[in-house]
């Protein structure tokens, strides 16, 4: 599929400072593209959850936007730690966000399953000590 | 081509000099300078006023109506919003402003605080229905409306479908005079006290309703010098009903969700704040929250580009002023069947103002932002202003948009010229060998 372009966040682990700039940015060129309604509402809670799973859970990574003519693709790629149990990662209300993120109101084990229920495709692969490579799509409405 | 819109916020060519101070305040990147002025850009306008409040040379205005403009009906109501209660300090009791609207050429008043009354009670049954969106957001201030409408579209659901206060105060003041008085609707005029230009604009091109109820608006700066010398003396009336302390609370921050939803609601007033909380409920990080007030000015209304007091003061002058008010709630202050006597849900949908797009054409939306995307690359990232657009990100999409070139960067425009001096001195240079 022809792609359209390609913008690359980079975001750091444990930087609370800057978490939500990405998704922030992201849901500001959907809006220039005249994305509205549900898609950006689905891409808004996905991206924000994926970002801060970067920021809280990983060591570093970066959140890759693509967007094709019929659809927007979100990357997130990480430098570890890697997910041990990935269909427990899955399962809603489980979590294992540390004190300092809990204290600010994150770690209600809904991350991940709230991308999946947002994106119209979603993939995880995950590697104990290499890292996590989470693949979301969304359709665009024609 | 769409109509140009209305706007109570204007420019005044004569008195701008051209600066930057207004660029970067612009809540909707809403205005450039070019040719020496500014320019606001008719269709991401939301009329907060923020201009007017920085502006140094006063070069950004509200049109409102004059005084004299009442006279066009052979009857006129008052309106004032909650907030004028607040221009006064020390104020004992609203009926000595609403005495003093009467002597300055007013038939007769209504508080809008009323009709917030009313409004508080058709919000809390309307809390009461199933499956609303989370949070419900308030329709009262009519900048957070339009910049809903204009950078959160996907929140328009949000929004309550209850009309603002001054509509249903407007259509209860006009129906009870009219039964008064035995007269036609069409000769009373209804205006609205007004501390901000956005109420001005929302009653010329309303949001969520067909027809306004209104027939203009006065500027509270202009009225203010007009009543200071009559608030001496209570109003006698004896058909006034009194507006209830949490109508008039709904002048300051909170207040509106203070009455409406005590329970479980969160109120943000100062646009740039509105809009940081409004980035949290689209990420659904608020949806635990029933009822969200925005009010685009700190502190709320009493905080409004048209009020003459400071908001601090005047917000104080209203805490000490519902304090001596008995608390009575529009629970039961308020009929029910008020709810259904007169009109309370809105007419008409809050549509998406589309102005943010870059195409209509989403395949060539996307070209340009790739465009757009290649020339921030190029440019500084200075955010200085000079060429007339708020950011380098705006001058990009400005620039994609057709408005202007890149050698309106004047970074850009001294990299050009120094390479243009240095083939100048080497073409120099090559005829002297």
């Amino acid at each position: 599929m022809e792609e359209l372009f390609r913008t690359v966040y980079p975001v750091e682990a444990a930087d609370y400072t800057s978490a939500g700039q990405a998704s922030a940015d992201i849901k500001r060129k959907l809006k220039q593209l005249g994305v509205g309604g549900d898609v950006l509402r689905r891409v808004a809670v996905a991206s924000y959850e994926v970002e801060l799973n970067l920021v809280i859970h990983s060591m570093g990574g970066e959140l890759v936007l693509t967007v094709y003519p019929e659809a927007v693709q979100l990357v997130s790629s990480d430098r570890g730690p890697g997910i041990p149990d990935l269909e427990m990662a899955m399962r809603e209300g489980y979590s294992t966000a540390n004190e300092e993120a809990r204290s600010l109101g994150f770690g209600a084990g809904m991350g991940l399953p709230n991308m999946k229920r947002n994106a119209d495709d979603f993939s995880i692969e995950s590697e104990l000590g290499k890292g996590t490579t989470i693949t979301m799509r969304f359709n665009l409405p024609l | 081509m769409e109509e140009r819109r209305y706007h109570s916020v204007r420019l005044d060519k004569e008195r701008c000099k051209g600066c930057t101070n207004c660029l970067r305040h612009c809540p909707t990147e809403a205005i450039r300078v070019r040719g020496g002025r500014a320019h606001i850009l008719d269709n991401l306008c939301i009329d907060c006023g923020e201009c007017i409040r920085v502006c140094e040379y006063h070069a950004k205005v509200a049109f409102t109506d004059s005084l004299a403009n009442i006279k066009a009906y052979k009857y006129s109501i008052a309106l004032p919003a909650p907030s004028l209660y607040g221009q006064f300090r020390g104020l004992k009791r609203p009926e000595y402003v609403l005495e003093a609207l009467k002597r300055v050429g007013f038939d007769d008043v209504f508080e809008v605080a009323r009709g917030a009354d009313v409004v508080t009670r058709a919000i809390r049954e309307r809390l009461r229905e199933p499956d609303l969106p989370r949070p419900l957001i308030s329709s009262a201030c009519p900048a957070v409306v339009r910049l809903i409408q204009v950078r959160f579209p996907d929140l328009l659901d949000n929004i309550v479908d209850i009309r603002q206060p001054m509509e249903v105060a407007a259509a209860i003041a006009r129906a009870e005079f009219c039964k008064k008085r035995d007269c036609d609707p069409a000769d009373v005029g209804c205006f609205f006290i007004t501390p901000c230009p956005a109420k001005m604009t929302a009653i010329r091109t309303p949001i969520g309703q067909k027809h306004s109820d209104l027939s203009g608006a006065i500027s509270m700066m202009d009225i203010y010098g007009m009543l200071l010398p009559h608030i001496n003396e209570m109003q006698s009336d004896p058909d006034f009903v009194p507006a209830t302390r949490f109508g008039v609370g709904w002048a300051t921050s909170s207040g509106e969700a203070s009455a409406v939803c005590p329970e479980n609601s969160l109120s943000v007033d100062g646009i740039e704040n509105v809009i940081r909380v409004l980035e949290e409920v689209e990420n659904n990080k608020l949806s635990d929250l029933v009822f969200l007030e925005g009010n685009a000015c700190i502190g709320g209304c009493v905080g409004g580009p048209l009020t003459f007091e400071n908001n601090f003061v005047s917000k104080n002058a209203i805490r000490h002023l519902v304090e001596q008010m008995p608390a009575v709630h529009p629970d039961t202050d308020v009929p029910i069947s008020m709810l259904t006597k007169y009109a309370m849900r809105c007419d008409e949908p809050f549509r998406e103002n589309h102005a943010v797009a870059l195409d209509e054409n989403r395949a060539e939306a996307m070209r340009k932002m790739k465009r757009m995307n290649e020339i921030i690359e190029r440019l500084p990232g200075y955010d200085c202003g000079s060429c007339g657009s708020p950011t380098c990100a705006t001058f990009a999409e400005d620039i994609v948009r057709g408005f202007c070139t890149e050698m309106d960067c004047i970074h850009l425009m001294r990299e050009r010229l120094q390479v243009m001096a240095q083939q100048m001195v080497e073409l120099a240079q090559t005829r002297r060998e």
